[in-house]
């Protein structure tokens, strides 16, 4: 099985086109994920029986293969980029519920109830300790949606989206195994890139976690 | 839309869909058997993997990095590319479902290891057990919830995989999906998801259930 | 008897835990390790059973070079006991004791009886037999962990700060228990711990480390309490150094008297003659008679707060024998000291 080189040279205006519309679908359904989660995070950590039922409803998603979570979409949103990202967004989602409420939990009892003691209200308590103290948690979280949505985004393909999946199903349909490497190696080399810049991303955010110089 | 729910609950529900060799059914038998082949055959390669790093203390980069790696493996880059690669051929497509099922395992297993609390160790080896007496009669009986985890995450990974994998001709539930994509049969394609999703969901939630009651005696 | 000969150990990273330590640790005699952290107790432990390799020197146990044995078989001989008990928690209590006789091939069926045995010697009910090591108290685990130990009927019993994660009231029950052992098995036991109470409790010979390693005393409790060798020894064993010698000893060679009539208080009696209470002219106070077993401390903690400096001595049966006074009792203090400091 060979590379033809001068295929690439030929098709880097498609190959950048194709990464960057890749990039754009996971990125977004990573921002939605975010978005949703954290408010329901705190609703499944503060409210005890909801915990359950949102934690484990989640689960019973993530178990569903994304090729069927993508053609179940498809009579509510049809062939559309819009089908992708919410397909995308249920398992980032999925994954950021699990970190924050993880995360959440982590942050030591008796830190909130110093908190509380110097007359800091629940909200303020939320924003300036329990979410800082819990952001490693939850940025691990945030790497592990990025690196799987980005693996993801190609399995939409078969619903006309796809993003660098387009080049499997091309290569599939052309026996010519070129865009399948390059569309392989394009994937892993975002998804290794995007888990890199978030981890500097925690390091900025958390100057209380880092080694003495 | 009700319309087509309607269809998709005949589609479901009819006897003729059910047999015969494109039926349901034998979809189903075929979807089961290659994933849980794939399965052991990616239990074979990680458990003793993950047992050994876990045992040793050599090597903890690989068992705690592989994870992320197998995630940014695309699936259908990977299946498609070992088809191409194999001149067209079915077996290595069971390569593509074992390497995206063995990060799971031996993630989990190396996981279950470490866990596993060091006084327990220390004592189990004051006691005068040698090292593989450790290992099978302390560490791997505790460390077992965690590999079962492991177990059941690659099962279901491999289930996504296999639905995948019937791109390529592969057979299983996955073959709805793609045949009925061809057709533009969208009720065979619904369906597909319908099955897949379900058999996803059951035999996860079947083995979480099995994995309580196995270690219902452990600490909470 | 175990016996550590010029033993050196010193750890990759360049820390010397052990510094040339040659000691003797008697058969059938209980010798407790002290000293702060970092002061290689441990490490001594650790290096009879071959769980830290010593790097130079000998360790003979029975005679035996530990490093010419098998060390799992070594092991297999030795009870070893530590401090968070480490008993396996998918195992029953009864299995987990078993663990040795059935690691030496005694068959599942003779192990459990013997197991069941031991379970009674600790002290705990048969049914807990049955039960997994998480639903006991941090109390009952401790004991399951010594009689694990018991089990294969090693002649030399390793414990390493057993009594350390329990709280106060368990811990002395728990030395209660070792010590009722003692009696009946004679062990050679080598004991560590940081708890110079501990250590005066159970030791018959007391052996004192520096940090770096360093062996600074080794002698039985009584002489170490009266006659430390340096200043470190006498800081490590405590202001109230002089007090602690006097809990290793008891009343029974103190003189009485008859109890006092008339004047500011009077003992008063039961029926059976049990001493009650002190009654004064316009108040009682309490009195906490003392037998022949208990030691000059508490008789002297028990005189210093009577109010007439007498304390009440009492037989087996709490009957009245009569009383001693807080000057008899300075004095046999006194004389324990001088004692303590002649014996060689």
């Amino acid at each position: 099985m060979t590379i033809d080189w001068s295929w690439i040279g030929d098709h880097t205006d498609d190959l950048t086109s194709l990464t960057v519309s890749h990039l754009q679908a996971a990125l977004t359904a990573v921002f939605f994920g975010v978005l949703i989660s954290l408010p329901l995070a705190v609703i499944a950590h503060r409210v005890r029986p909801l915990r359950g039922f949102l934690l484990g409803f989640s689960n019973i998603l993530f178990t569903i293969p994304s090729i069927a979570i993508f053609v179940l979409l498809l009579p509510i949103s049809g062939l559309t980029r819009t089908t992708t990202v919410i397909g995308l967004t249920v398992y980032t989602l999925v994954v950021l519920l699990r970190n924050t409420v993880e995360g959440l939990d982590s942050v030591p009892a008796k830190t909130k109830e110093a908190a509380k003691a110097m007359g800091t209200r629940p909200l303020r308590t939320l924003l300036t300790v329990e979410f800082p103290l819990a952001l490693p948690v939850i940025m691990a979280g945030v790497r592990i949606a990025t690196v799987m949505s980005i693996s993801l985004v190609s399995v939409a393909t078969y619903i006309g989206d796809g993003g660098l999946g387009q080049l499997f199903t091309d290569g599939f349909q052309r026996n010519f195994p070129t865009p399948v490497i390059v569309g392989v190696v394009l994937t892993i080399l975002l998804a290794v890139v995007a888990d890199a810049l978030l981890v500097a991303l925690q390091y900025v955010l958390t100057p209380w976690r880092r080694r003495r110089a | 839309m009700f319309e087509l729910f309607k269809n998709l609950g005949s589609w479901l529900t009819s006897g003729a869909q059910w047999t015969g060799p494109d039926g349901i059914a034998h979809r189903l038998a075929e979807h089961l058997q290659y994933s849980l082949l794939a399965t052991l055959i990616a239990a074979a390669i990680g458990l003793p993997l993950g047992l050994l790093i876990g045992h040793t203390g050599k090597g903890a980069f690989v068992a705690i990095n592989l994870a992320s790696f197998g995630r940014a493996l695309p699936t259908v880059g990977l299946v498609v590319l070992v088809f191409l690669a194999g001149g067209l051929s079915m077996l290595p497509v069971y390569v593509a479902l074992v390497a995206l099922a063995v990060p799971a395992i031996v993630t989990n297993t190396y996981a279950g290891m470490t866990a596993v609390d060091p006084d327990v160790k220390d004592a189990a080896r004051g006691q005068g057990m040698r090292g593989h007496q450790v290992l099978l009669q302390v560490e791997l009986p505790l460390a077992l919830p965690l590999i079962m985890t492991g177990l059941r995450l690659a099962l279901i990974q491999v289930v996504a995989t296999a639905t995948v994998a019937a791109y390529v001709s592969f057979g299983g539930l996955g073959r709805y999906v793609f045949d009925g994509l061809a057709q533009r049969d969208l009720v065979q394609v619904l369906g597909g998801a319908v099955l897949v999703a379900v058999v996803a969901v059951i035999l996860d939630l079947g083995l979480s259930g099995l994995q309580r009651f196995l270690f219902r005696h452990r600490t909470a | 008897m175990i016996q550590f000969d010029a033993v050196h150990k010193r750890f990759p990273n360049g820390t010397t835990a052990v510094h040339d330590l040659s000691l003797e640790m008697p058969e059938g005699g209980v010798t407790v390790l002290v000293g702060s952290s970092g002061c290689g107790k441990t490490t001594t432990l650790r290096m009879v059973n071959r769980m830290i390799e010593p790097t130079s020197g000998t360790i003979r146990v029975g005679g035996k070079d530990v490093t010419r044995q098998d060390a799992a078989e070594l092991r297999r001989s030795i009870g070893y006991v530590i401090q968070q008990s480490g008993l396996f928690p998918h195992r029953t209590v009864l299995d987990n004791i078993a663990t040795v006789p059935l690691l030496l091939g005694h068959g599942r069926r003779r192990a459990r009886a013997r197991a069941a045995e031991l379970l009674e010697t600790v002290g705990l009910a048969a049914d807990a037999g049955k039960r997994y090591p998480h639903q006991l108290s941090g109390g009952q685990q401790q004991r399951v962990g010594v009689a694990r130990a018991l089990a294969a009927d090693p002649p030399v019993l390793l414990m390493d700060e057993p009594f350390g994660a329990v709280d106060p009231v368990v811990r002395t029950q728990l030395q209660d228990e070792l010590l009722r052992l003692q009696q009946e098995l004679n062990k050679t036991i080598v004991f560590v711990t940081h708890d110079v109470d501990e250590a005066v409790r159970l030791g018959d010979q007391i052996a004192i480390f520096r940090t770096g390693g360093h062996l600074v005393q080794c002698a039985p409790p009584a002489e170490l309490l009266a006659r430390p060798a340096d200043d470190f020894v006498a800081d490590f064993l405590g202001a109230e150094r002089g007090l602690k010698l006097l809990s290793l000893k008891t009343l029974a060679d103190v003189p009485q008297g008859p109890a006092p009539e008339g004047g500011a208080w009077t003992l008063v009696l039961d029926e059976a003659r049990k001493p009650l209470h002190w009654a004064g002219k316009e108040a009682e106070l309490p009195v906490r008679p003392l037998k022949d077993s208990d030691s000059l401390l508490s008789a002297l903690n028990e005189s210093v707060a009577s109010p007439t400096g007498l304390i009440a001595r009492v037989d087996a049966d709490g009957v009245l024998t009569g009383v001693t006074s807080r000057d008899d009792i300075h004095e046999h203090a006194g004389q324990a000291h001088s004692e303590a400091r002649v014996a060689a």
